[in-house]
């Protein structure tokens, strides 16, 4: 079964790439997907499902970050087509394989229980997704794909650095030689210490610069602000999650052996770190798609923040990172509509969204004041909880300054966002020939209303999903 | 045989220092080449013949690293006719100084690591780290796309000497990583570098400065 998870889009991107077809190809997008959801849902109920002798799992963490993937993945695989067809005349062949194998990768990523698989995988989602930043074939979109590949190989490298420390912590202490998680976990007492550190040390650099944690952030704003809005979604949800994955896999090593307290130090640091970067660079940012990508910055840092925090902030990070996957996807799809209606992302250029797109730009504004943590949207339930683990935990300052930065965001945010939305539309933006259509806003309104709904409701699947993932993480310590 | 090896591990610490100090391109990349030789020969004084997949493990670096790499980044320098790596942000000898720093750094930071008995004999720690450090300067003080390919090479180089100290206990797991990933990273790349020439006729990674804050 977790073979044909990986399968089914692996083959999908393959047969993308062979289809002679430019304007039947974008279908395989949501078919495939659509496929892979279905597979992964239908095994969501399923406990400890192994494969490849063992190097193959499926945990209870992994099967809610596959879940997002998948769910966000089919939202944006589904808008995908309706996006290429306002370019018919460029090929999307390459395009499209490699969206496919992403989700095949990253699907591995959370599957995977070696921890040097593990490492295989998240270097293959920076090969696969350069192409994809790159689908725009302009200056600025080299530019950015250049800035990702180097910046994120060097991560990646030091990232296989630490992985090779992890071994040796096990050689060194006397403990079976072996990366797979379980064992790790289960001998993590014995790893010799001062290997250990310097280990978690690499691999948090290297998977955090993947995860775009700040002062490490540096490829991510121009990723996502050059990329096709298609992409900076999937980065933002689903590609920095995968990176939250691998570095939650690792602290769960530390915390195992009784190092808890150092790793949780480092991710407060980078988690308080990442927050105040992406609000002192979201304030008076003029590219809003540059603002967004600075919100995944904050977002990732209250991620961290959260799990730093132990307890009940284990569970509200979990759930952060379903209703910042969703949420961020949607706005990234909604700012892709907006370009398309003005051809620029300057707030100078673009004011009056809501009169010239009715639809998306109001779904941009009620994605502004759901990520920046207002009720009655989902991530003001998941921020909340972080910020009362924070005070369960006695860590007032933290928690002080937390709030203070969630306000700078919602004020430097706000600017943006409303400049935008409101106002009248230039001459030039009316005299466009965008307009929204079904396909363009069916997947941001449905993932709007899943936001909504996980702000006044959690179901029960989903309460199980985030619950046993927080047990069977956080049970270690 | 345990000798013979720390000598490979110093040879390659002063190739670092001559890439460090060198401006010619050409000199660079032949210089990553060199070090790709000798990380081919390590494995051999390591671990002897008793394995048969150490003398593939060391043809297969040989190839990669000394030769296949090596030469599309000397087809990547013709194609776009650059020979000189022109003033980097940090000088040539103020960059070998802070190699010097980093070996010594290197030097300090292995004593706090401890090792396995079987292990002390060997300067693989240092050398490894003052290679990853090196790989960092050249990747951050230098402007030209090609020299900081080679950076990045030489901290991968850096990586694979650690992944030495695994290779009896955990064979295939080290080597495949590393080869996988340089194998594929380069030739993504060179792709790229490709396209940089052609957008901007020029492979001064220095241009790429429109995106910022």
């Amino acid at each position: 079964m977790l073979y044909f998870i990986l399968l089914v889009p692996l083959v999908g991107g393959v047969a993308a790439y062979l289809f002679p077809s430019n304007r039947l190809r974008p279908y395989f997008l949501p078919l495939f997907s659509g496929a892979q959801l279905a597979l992964v849902l239908g095994v969501v109920k399923e406990n400890s499902l192994s494969a490849a002798q063992g190097w193959l799992f499926l945990d209870p963490l992994g099967k809610l970050v596959l879940v997002v993937i998948s769910v966000l993945f089919f939202a944006c695989l589904v808008y995908a087509p309706a996006y290429l067809f306002k370019t018919p005349e460029k090929s999307n062949r390459i395009f499209c394989a490699c969206l496919l194998f992403l989700l095949a990768i990253l699907s591995l990523v959370a599957l995977s229980r070696q921890l040097e698989l593990m490492w295989v995988a998240i270097e293959a989602t920076s090969l696969v997704s350069a192409p994809l930043i790159y689908f725009n074939h302009n200056n600025r979109a080299i530019e950015a794909a250049w800035k990702f590949l180097l910046i994120c190989s060097v991560g990646i490298a030091l990232a296989l650095l630490g992985t090779f420390f992890l071994g040796y912590s096990a050689l060194a202490g006397g403990a079976p030689t072996t990366l797979m998680m379980d064992d790790l976990v289960r001998s993590a007492g014995s790893l010799s210490k001062p290997w250990l550190h310097a280990a978690f040390a690499a691999l948090l650099v290297g998977y955090g610069t993947k995860m775009g944690l700040a002062p490490l952030h540096t490829w991510l704003p121009d990723a996502h602000s050059e990329s096709p809005a298609v992409v900076s979604a999937l980065l933002s949800g689903a590609l920095l999650n995968c990176a939250f994955l691998a570095i939650l896999r690792v602290t769960k090593i530390l915390h195992a052996a009784g190092e808890g307290a150092f790793a949780d130090r480092a991710l407060l640091g980078l988690g308080l770190l990442s927050i105040a970067f992406g609000a002192v660079f979201m304030a008076r940012q003029r590219d809003f798609k540059r603002m967004l990508a600075y919100s995944s910055v904050e977002h990732m840092g209250i991620l961290v923040l959260g799990v730093s925090m132990g307890g009940i902030g284990i569970f509200g990070s979990f759930l952060h990172l379903v209703n910042n996957a969703l949420t961020k996807g949607m706005l990234f799809l909604v700012s892709g509509n907006i370009y398309g209606a003005y051809h620029s992302k300057s707030r100078d250029d673009v004011s009056g969204a809501i009169r010239r797109l009715p639809l998306s730009g109001s779904l941009f504004l009620a994605g502004f004041i759901a990520i920046t943590g207002s009720p009655p949207f989902g991530p003001f339930v998941s921020e909340f909880t972080i910020l009362r683990a924070t005070f369960e935990n006695h860590r007032f300052a933290v928690g002080g300054i937390f709030l203070f930065l969630l306000m700078v965001v919602f004020i430097g945010m706000g600017n943006t966002v409303l400049a935008v939305c409101q106002g009248e539309p230039s001459n030039e933006a009316k005299a466009t020939d965008f307009h929204d259509t079904f396909f363009l806003t069916l997947s941001p309104l449905v993932l709007m209303g899943i936001v909504l709904l996980l702000g006044l409701y959690i179901p029960g699947p989903l309460m199980k999903l985030i619950q046993g993932a927080a047990d069977d993480w956080g049970g270690t310590r | 045989m345990d000798g013979a090896l720390n000598y490979l591990i110093i040879l390659l610490v002063l190739v670092n220092f001559l890439a460090l100090g060198s401006s010619q391109i050409g000199i660079v990349i032949r210089l990553s080449a060199i070090q790709g030789f000798l990380l081919g020969l390590m494995p051999l004084f390591m671990e002897g013949w008793g394995e048969i997949h150490i003398p593939l493990l060391c043809l297969a670096i040989i190839a990669i690293k000394g030769l296949l790499i090596p030469s599309l980044l000397f087809k990547a320098m013709r194609d776009v006719k650059i020979r000189r790596e022109v003033e980097p942000l940090l000088g040539f000898i103020p960059s070998m100084l802070l190699g010097a720093l980093g070996t010594v750094l290197g030097l300090v930071f292995s004593n706090h690591l401890p090792l396995l008995p079987l292990h002390k004999e060997f300067l693989i720690l240092p050398g490894s780290f003052s290679t990853i450090l090196t790989g960092f300067i050249m990747l951050t003080t230098r402007h030209k796309a090609i020299t900081q390919v080679v950076g990045f090479l030489i901290l991968e180089n850096g990586i694979f000497v650690f992944a030495l100290l695994l290779l009896q206990t955990m064979p295939f797991l080290a080597e495949i990583g590393v080869l996988l990933d340089l194998f594929v990273c380069i030739f993504v790349l060179g792709i790229i570098l490709n396209h940089i020439q052609k957008a901007f006729s020029s492979l001064d990674s220095n241009k790429l400065t429109s995106l910022k804050d």
